[in-house]
């Protein structure tokens, strides 16, 4: 390959621990180096492989380690589920889900990246319980083929103050394993999404640390319960240790301009 | 109610109204499938075509989509529509309004005077009956020119949003895409991050960065977080920089109520932003996004059309004045755009409909990775925009957003696009591009840095300090 280095890539140096950002690629005329078109593509080809991956409950189970529940939504497939999203908003028709009144449901749902939940949901489950011990929690509720909404139904069937719902996000480039975390406070079918508090890119290496993505979700939580509502009306001031910020290089293109 | 029908080859197909009409006759995709209102067939798609191109544009006044006591867009729509600017097309048909616009006695100008107050049906209408080509040829003829501190809209001029997002909002992270995308030319319609915290501090910090860099090295553009409204009236109130305030909008009042907004929270947040002076010249300080399907979305639809509820959105933007507006054509996915080539007609409709009802358009060439399109399909798009007239596309580093997952256009395919259609950014960029050694002489992006200016930037940036 005709890839040459330019000595602008070179200030691009100090940054690259910090984002994965594809910054300072080398250029062949107006576009892209050769080298970094097909890096690209590479990344392409594995978040379209994400897309399509499939949740291993078992393991998710045994991973989280107490009560949990495993759940349908109403898609009976990826195909279903990616052109008809009100299928993922409900559970299926033969789903049970009931309980004794708690205060708060964690749902765990597999979202457009069951990779993402596979890899993050533990370790943010295990920090909400820590974070979260003064609230009474369901058992916890692993749902397939989910979307956010999903929690409203499972929420309300537990007649719970809140739901938080744990999901993988839609595949990027540079992170395949992302998780967003919905907060609901009084959850029932047909919430809209400005009723909703959220907490992105939970993951690592490269986004927010799971253990401060729970420790946010935690103080949602908490200010949920103070002021009795999510949503716009609740204003996101959690500060977190910024110390603990993910540093780690992306796992993918490390090193886009190796020529 | 009146019915309307139409044979072909002893058939006849009937539509119940004006919206059932719109949906029958839009290009097939699959939000209108998810919705239940796409056209059942092919020569249905037609039938329906045909109607609509024998309706009077008259009609649109009669038959409302969704109903004015339901709803403060159709009022809105309804209650600043302009009979007298109208007049000259107020006899056409649907069909004749089409061919009105590609006439080349139609000039832009007139376009403009007869079209500034039309209804968004009407636009939606028309694009119906509109291939692609026609979309762009008519686009192309529209001039809408708006200032900031650049000037964006001007012919011959293709303009960036540079959107430097990281996924833990980390100052230097932004910073580093924000240095990238200036030293390839990138910025000048704004530089604009996504937060992915919805902390108004957070945003404050963020804003503070972007102007501060703006101001030290002189960079002639304004500077956006697109957070929530409400959230930069906060920031407004607490004396941070906002240039540009910045909202998702729909086109149906219960769309906007799932976005937490209404036309007047739109109109408090453009008075406070206006309140600021960040430029005493300019009265145009909205930034909106809109994009197919997200009434839809919002179970807010009211069985109107995808895209009849885009052309909406704009009445809705154009009452604010916006700097720019850009139709985020394949975020939202597959279940309503499926493919390269339904994000193809969506933004080319989209770009067409909002010139059409005088909007500063832009568009963020996109795609996620569920739906059924790549790079040679964006490629492709951002060409036929490009040609269209585009105000401004996305500067991503390398085309891939890592914080909200998705690919838009990069740094790079903004120089190609400007490369071989002679475009060039807003003159007041262009000239700092050229002062500052950036651009050469030929009007190319520098093959080596200015490496004072390098340094004198990575002076000015968090890691560098």
């Amino acid at each position: 390959m005709d890839d040459n280095k330019t000595p602008a890539q070179d200030i691009f140096e100090r940054w690259r621990s910090i984002t994965s950002a594809r910054i300072g690629l080398m250029r062949s005329g107006q576009g892209i180096s050769t080298r970094v078109m097909l890096e690209f593509q590479i990344a392409f080809a594995q978040a379209r492989d994400a897309v399509h991956s499939r949740l291993d409950t078992a393991a998710l189970a045994n991973a989280l380690g107490s009560d949990t529940i495993v759940t349908h939504s109403a898609a009976p497939d990826r195909i279903a589920y990616l052109m008809d999203p009100g299928l993922g908003r409900r559970l299926a028709s033969d789903a049970v889900i009931a309980g004794d009144a708690f205060e708060a449901v964690i749902v765990v749902a597999d979202g457009l990246s069951a990779t993402a939940v596979q890899r993050h949901a533990p370790e943010i489950v295990h920090a909400l319980r820590a974070h979260m011990s003064d609230w009474k929690i369901a058992p916890i509720v692993i749902a397939e083929q989910a979307r956010v909404a999903i929690g409203d139904d499972i929420g309300s069937r537990f007649g719970a103050d809140l739901v938080i719902v744990l999901i993988g996000e839609r595949p990027g480039l540079s992170a395949a394993d992302s998780v967003g975390a919905y907060l609901t406070w009084a959850p029932l079918v047909g919430r809209s999404d400005s009723e909703r508090n959220c907490v992105s890119n939970i993951r690592h290496p490269g986004g927010l640390h799971p253990q401060i993505g729970a420790a946010n979700i935690a103080w949602l939580a908490e200010a949920a319960r103070g002021g009795r509502l999510t949503g716009i009306g609740l204003k996101d001031r959690f500060v977190g240790p910024a110390e603990l910020e993910s540093t780690t290089p992306p796992s993918i293109g490390d090193d886009p301009n190796a020529g | 109610m009146p019915a309307y029908s139409t044979d072909i080859s002893g058939t006849r197909y009937r539509f119940a109204n004006v919206r059932a009409v719109l949906s029958a006759a839009s290009p097939d995709r699959s939000g209108d499938r998810l919705a239940g209102l796409a056209a059942t067939s092919d020569i249905e798609r037609v039938a329906a075509r045909l109607v609509l191109a024998d309706m009077p544009l008259q009609v649109f006044r009669e038959d409302m989509v969704i109903p004015y006591e339901d709803d403060e867009v159709t009022r809105l729509i309804v209650d600043g529509f302009d009979a007298q600017a109208f007049a000259p097309i107020s006899h056409l048909t649907v069909g004749e309004f089409r061919n009105w616009l590609l006439d080349n006695g139609t000039s832009g100008e007139l376009i403009t005077s007869t079209c500034s107050a039309l209804m968004p049906e009407m636009a939606a209408a028309v694009s119906k009956l509109m291939r692609n080509q026609d979309l762009i040829a008519v686009a192309r003829k529209i001039e809408v020119v708006k200032t900031f501190r650049t000037t964006v809209g001007l012919p011959g001029r293709l303009s960036t949003r540079l959107q430097p997002n990281h996924p833990t909002d980390s100052p230097e992270g932004i910073a580093a895409s924000m240095l990238d995308g200036l030293l390839l030319g990138s910025g000048d319609a704004v530089i604009g991050v996504n937060p992915a915290s919805d902390s108004t501090a957070r945003a404050g910090e963020l804003l503070r960065l972007i102007d501060e860099f703006r101001v030290a090295l002189e960079i002639p553009t304004q500077s956006c977080v697109l957070t929530h409204v409400t959230n930069t009236m906060e920031l407004v109130e607490s004396g941070a920089p906002v240039d540009l305030t910045f909202q998702s909008i729909a086109g149906t009042q219960a769309a906007n109520r799932g976005f937490g907004i209404d036309l007047n929270i739109l109109a408090e947040a453009q008075e406070a932003t206006l309140s600021l002076r960040r430029n005493p010249s300019s009265d145009t300080v909205m930034y909106f996004e809109t994009g197919q399907g997200s009434a839809l979305s919002a179970d807010a639809h009211h069985g109107v059309d995808q895209q009849t509820l885009e052309a909406r959105a704009y009445a809705v933007a154009r009452r604010f004045n916006p700097f720019l507006v850009n139709t985020v054509v394949g975020f939202i996915g597959p279940e309503y755009l499926f493919d390269g080539k339904q994000i193809t007609r969506a933004a080319l409709e989209d770009h067409f409909c909002g010139k059409l009802l005088g909007l500063p358009m832009g568009v963020d060439v996109c795609y996620t990775n569920h739906a059924s399109a790549d790079q040679d399909d964006m490629d492709t798009l951002l060409t036929v925009l490009a040609v269209a007239g585009v105000h401004f596309v996305m500067g991503v580093p390398g085309a891939d957003d890592i914080m909200l997952n998705y690919q838009s256009t990069s740094f790079h395919d903004a120089l190609y696009v400007r490369d071989v259609l002679s475009l060039k950014p807003a003159p007041e960029f262009e000239t700092w591009l050229f002062d500052r050694a950036l651009m050469g002489p030929d009007g190319r992006i520098a093959r080596h840095s200015n490496q004072n200016l390098v340094n004198e930037l990575i002076g000015r940036l968090p890691d560098g300090r």
